[in-house]
């Protein structure tokens, strides 16, 4: 099902130029039609375009070459039996236009033209397959090498405890870049072959927490997470102004946020409890109510006791997560 | 319930055409993302009338399938590159969000469970 969406992807962000042939072969309105049975067989193609002075006068394809034989009429030229005006297509356009057009006109094949008109290939049902089976396959092996290459970082890199960190730098009110920083962890996490269900609980708690450094800090803060065999220390830490009543910021719906903040569809005083529902464990403090320190841990084999999955005499040698 | 349909109940256009062979699981219909990043199912629709590039990030992080945009809303730019990215379909239905809650509800698209919300997984 990923790979259907993404062959589905792949049709508008291939280019018709990506996929099509490029040597093609060319023949002129005087060719005899004999000449072009012989030319189809031999090169196993299914239709020639038609060139006079470097001008694309239409093309003879099979189904041309089928009507000719069957009314006999092998003794004409080319040009007596092309289909004229063939209907053109530009290389930079992407592949589903062609998809389109096969659909639309019932034609097999259609010349593709560069941004000067000037023939630069042809496409057909087999380039277009043949190429997206190429790209999907790459795509798919380097995704996988990736996977690979990180998933047994653990396994690869000894030590008495090994982690990972990720620090990300969050400005304040940056609503631009908001959710890049959760964004890459997520992706990283996927990458470690984390349980997904475990991914997505860490992307929603770190969203929330980055949103939280952008909406509710002056100075901007960092978004760290830590990442050991077996588990995920997520740290958002800011530079102020701190939180004056903890208890009173973690209830569900209080809110200090403005109401523009509200408009953007946030500061609705939902984002520290749901970090807290999110995590296996959590920890907020406002050192002196000047600054903010919040730690969310998650469990990344995906159990939820409350036990430490490895000891970390071991993490080193533990393979994986 | 196929999004193909959904598409095609709500009268939606498509504004990211990826997905439309996914499988809807539930529909959450919100503007506020925090509540969306707390009830949403995976799999799920995001109905919204908030159309800013955070809709797009919640999608990501809650593993959402898809987002429609209600009242005709067409989000700008940037929140379409976005969704075009991080291959999140988009679509937008003419009516309001009432009535689009209950053309999908009537066709049997059900809400997403919120039990789970204040809960600890």
């Amino acid at each position: 099902m990923a790979q259907i969406t993404r062959l589905q992807e792949l049709l508008y962000e291939v280019k018709i130029g990506e996929v099509m042939t490029r040597k093609v072969i060319q023949v002129s309105p005087q060719t005899p039609m004999a000449e072009i049975r012989k030319l189809l067989r031999e090169h196993r193609i299914s239709g020639i375009p038609v060139v006079e002075d470097g001008k694309l006068e239409g093309i003879i394809s099979i189904e041309d070459l089928i009507n000719t034989l069957a009314e006999s009429a092998m003794d004409a030229t080319v040009g007596e039996r092309m289909t004229r005006n063939p209907v053109t297509l530009r290389e930079d356009e992407p592949v589903v236009v062609v998809i389109n057009h096969f659909a639309t006109h019932g034609y097999g094949r259609f010349l593709v033209m560069d941004e000067k008109d000037h023939m630069v290939g042809i496409v057909t049902r087999g380039d277009i397959i043949e190429g997206l089976l190429k790209k999907l396959e790459i795509e798919y092996h380097e995704e996988e090498i990736r996977r690979y290459r990180v998933s047994h970082i653990f396994e690869d890199v000894v030590s008495d405890r090994t982690s990972i960190i990720l620090r990300y730098d969050v400005l304040a009110r940056d609503f631009k870049h908001a959710g890049e920083a959760s964004s890459n962890i997520k992706l990283v996490l996927t990458r470690l072959g984390a349980p997904l269900e475990v991914v997505r609980r860490a992307a929603i708690a770190t969203y929330e927490a980055e949103m939280n450094i952008i909406i509710h800090t002056t100075e901007g803060g960092e978004i760290e997470a830590e990442i050991q065999p077996g588990r995920l220390i997520l740290r958002a830490v800011d530079r102020g102004p701190g939180i004056p009543d903890i208890a009173k910021a973690m209830e569900p719906g209080f809110s200090t946020a403005a109401e523009w903040i509200r408009e953007l569809g946030f500061g609705a005083g939902m984002g520290l409890s749901n970090i807290k529902r999110c995590a296996n464990e959590m920890k907020l403090e406002s050192p002196e109510k000047k600054w903010t320190y919040l730690e969310a841990t998650f469990y990344l084999d995906g159990k939820n006791q409350k036990a430490l999955p490895i000891p970390s005499s071991e993490g080193g040698r533990t393979g994986g997560l | 319930m196929k999004l193909q349909q959904i598409i095609s109940i709500i009268e939606g256009r498509v504004l990211v055409d990826i997905g439309a062979d996914r499988e809807i699981s539930c529909a959450a219909a919100s503007d506020l993302m925090s509540d969306v990043l707390a009830f949403a199912e995976p799999f799920s629709i995001l109905l919204t009338g908030l159309c800013n590039p955070q809709v797009v990030r919640t999608a990501e992080m809650a593993d959402i399938a898809a987002i429609l945009f209600v009242r005709g809303k067409v989000p700008e730019a940037e929140t379409i590159a976005l969704a075009q990215k991080k291959g999140i379909p988009l679509v937008v239905a003419e009516a309001p969000m009432f009535e689009v809650c209950g053309r999908l509800y009537k066709a049997g698209l059900k809400s997403c469970d919120i039990s789970c919300r204040f809960t600890r997984p």
